[in-house]
């Protein structure tokens, strides 16, 4: 009987709370323009670019080119669409930040290629444009189709280490934190398996998936609203561009040992 | 986890319970709140398996404040292992009595009406699975997330996509235990006839099967590529090793298992596994790790059931078996009655797991829920579910009071185990 009773009392607990709950998130103001702060955390690394450190010390050109599939652009029909990716948000923000150098980004898609495929295309693209440093987003393409994770681990590693080989610094892209398909791509393992490649390659990750995360808890940006317009991709990838546009120069600088 | 060693010491297979039909329904018919056999019933086994159950659905759910208090975030294994052992554990057990006292195509047409059971559960939840995932791609159209709305790719060719999961190798996210379940219960005829001749060699022989699986690399292939989450090749190992574990195994290791340097292996063994975990969620102390050690090390597979994990497990039952004797009081304490009795329940339990994991996703998705919701979504299931758990009990109960005598009999014959 007591434990009836506690359910009974239990469940209606509940259900006035989820109704409190569910009011309060009809109540919320949109929030205003974004100031996408990043916690530190989430933008710093062990993990140093010095190829690209030097490049700015020499004032030399710094050549990025940003390796990824569809979630590195923005799909609107609009002509404005590729400028509103965060690659080119980035560019802008690096030339700002680094007015003495010449910075150029170059992109290449390939969608619906696993880690994998596109690690075996990696050494002929790093050919054609000899790029100082290459970011590579990668992850999704994988996680959707539930590639084996030892499979997935294999293929980034083996093109991290061609990257490497060939004289660029990388960078790391997870997947985005996409809380409607949560429930249908499992990223974890995919996650987990990107950040154990980047340890072992002393690789930066740029943890789109956390950052995204942050930002949905705190209220930033309203990620599971079913919007058809570009406005908050637009933002969202402005937001993106400029966080790693920081990660890169942190990156590149590592700041000395302060704390102790 | 479980009962492993005095378990069997005082076996209720004594009871002289004449497997009826209702063996079968094992689960359904175990009368939780049976009276004076009750305390025949193994509840540790009940028990475990309902924290099997919770923490499944908490493992389920997006990541949040009670993920923390899960077991794999402190050890190579996590719920999945629990849960299979335990139910090699209860489906031989209750199984075995029935191979030896109506003979093997008695038992073996209750076992696979077992596994029509568990394969209809299946189709069910697909069929909600299918249902959401529907709904989010007629109304969900954000062009942040135009490439992952590429999931929902199989939705444009639905015959083949339910043709393979009716054959079971289309499985979403979180759907892959049943279909693992369903090929060990299939195979359990078997592995009962061979442990009727001797329990040893069929343990011999699954640990041969698992090695091979390692050695060949043996696996099932799943639609659109890939393959099984949960290789069966593998991970059967732990499903025999509990059908063995009851039908005698345990009493024989109970030796070992009171020794103690086993105690003292286990826990320097999870102490080690503790340490390991920590440098996944603090990178900063992966330099700890020796360089070799990891090489060797990584990956700890889930789909084959590495072995770290499963030594793992073992640690952690040989642990449990040791400190949490069969006749613990707290075993009929109230707090720990819904745990009990999700685990009385185990397949309906699952399901509705799986099932409000689901919801709770919808929820959260429909109301852009934070922390505050994510927490009161899973307290909630946890609620539901031990709820529902009380609810079929209760059912069982009643039926039982107005049923014959000899439906009670068989009802306790039952409750040794709870349904597989």
């Amino acid at each position: 009987m007591k434990f009836v009773s506690g359910v009974v009392l239990g469940v209606s607990l509940l259900a006035g709370l989820l109704t409190a709950v569910s009011v309060r998130a009809e109540d919320a103001p949109t929030p205003a323009a974004p100031t996408c702060e990043v916690p530190d955390y989430l933008l710093s690394t062990d993990n140093a670019l010095p190829k690209v450190a030097e490049a700015i010390k020499s004032g030399g050109s710094l050549n990025i080119l940003v390796v990824g599939s569809r979630s590195s652009t923005i799909s609107v029909s609009a002509a404005s669409s590729e400028a509103a990716a965060y690659p080119s948000q980035m560019q802008a923000a690096l030339k700002a930040k680094l007015p003495s150098i010449e910075v150029n980004v170059s992109v290449e898609i390939q969608a619906k290629k696993t880690a994998a495929e596109v690690a075996t295309s990696l050494p002929k693209l790093l050919e054609s444009k000899k790029p100082t440093l290459v970011v590579w987003q990668t992850g999704t393409v994988d996680a959707m189709r539930s590639v084996d994770p030892d499979e997935f681990r294999s293929g980034i590693s083996d093109g991290v280490v061609a990257l490497q080989e060939a004289g660029a610094d990388v960078i790391l892209i997870n997947p985005q934190y996409s809380p409607r398909t949560e429930s249908m791509i499992s990223a974890s393992p995919y996650l987990d398996n990107m950040r154990v490649v980047a340890q072992e390659h002393d690789v930066p990750l740029f943890d789109r998936f956390a950052i995204m995360r942050s930002w949905s808890e705190s209220g930033e940006f309203d990620l599971f609203t079913a919007v058809h317009g570009a406005e908050l991709a637009k933002r969202v990838h402005n937001c993106l561009g400029r966080a790693l546009s920081q990660f890169i120069i942190d990156a590149a600088h590592p700041k000395p040992v302060q704390e102790n | 986890m479980t009962s492993v060693a005095d378990h069997i010491a005082g076996p209720p297979l004594a009871a002289t319970a004449v497997a009826t039909h209702e063996a079968l329904l094992a689960q359904v018919e175990a009368p939780a709140i049976a009276k004076p056999v009750a305390s025949e019933r193994e509840l540790r086994l009940d028990l475990f398996r309902g924290m099997a159950l919770w923490l499944i659905f908490i493992d389920h759910l997006p990541p949040n404040l009670l993920t923390w208090l899960t077991i794999r975030n402190y050890g190579f294994s996590d719920a999945t292992e629990i849960f299979i052992f335990i139910s090699g554990y209860t489906a031989s057990f209750v199984y075995g009595r029935a191979m030896r006292d109506a003979g093997f195509v008695v038992a073996t047409a209750r076992i696979l009406r077992r596994v029509w059971q568990i394969y209809v559960a299946h189709v069910f939840l697909f069929t909600i699975f299918l249902a959401e995932i529907s709904y989010v791609a007629t109304r969900f159209e954000n062009p942040l997330y135009t490439e992952e709305m590429g999931i929902m790719d199989f939705l444009k060719e639905p015959d083949v996509t339910i043709v393979q999961a009716l054959l079971l190798r289309f499985r979403p996210v979180n759907m892959d235990v049943l279909p693992l379940y369903i090929v060990l219960m299939l195979f359990l005829p078997v592995i009962l006839w061979l442990m009727r001749r001797s329990t040893d060699l069929t343990l011999a022989l699954s640990v041969g099967l698992y090695a091979a699986t390692w050695e060949f690399d043996l696996y099932l292939s799943a639609y659109p590529n890939g393959f099984w989450a949960f290789n069966p090749f593998a991970w059967q190992l732990l499903f025999v090793f509990g059908a063995w574990c009851a039908q005698g195994g345990a009493e024989r290791m109970s030796r070992i298992l009171t020794s103690s340097i086993t105690l003292w292996i286990c826990v320097a063994y999870l102490l080690f596994a503790f340490l390991v975990t920590l440098t996944w969620y603090w990178p900063q102390l992966s330099h700890l790790m020796p360089r070799r050690l990891e090489q060797w090390m990584y990956p700890i597979s889930k789909t084959d059931l590495d072995v770290l994990r499963f030594a793992h497990f073992l640690a952690l039952a040989a642990l449990t078996v040791r400190f949490l004797p069969k006749d613990w009081p707290g075993l009929k304490s109230p707090w720990l009655r819904p745990l009990i009795l999700c685990g009385q329940h185990s397949l309906e339990i699952f399901c509705l797991g799986v099932f409000l994991a689901f919801a709770g996703h919808f929820l959260l998705a429909e109301f852009s829920g934070g922390t505050g919701l994510h927490f009161v979504i899973s307290i909630s299931g946890i609620l539901i579910m031990s709820g529902a758990a009380w609810l079929f009990s209760w059912y069982k109960h009643s039926a039982d009071k107005s049923g014959s005598k000899a439906k009670a009999t068989g009802g306790n014959a039952d409750m040794a185990g709870g349904g597989a």
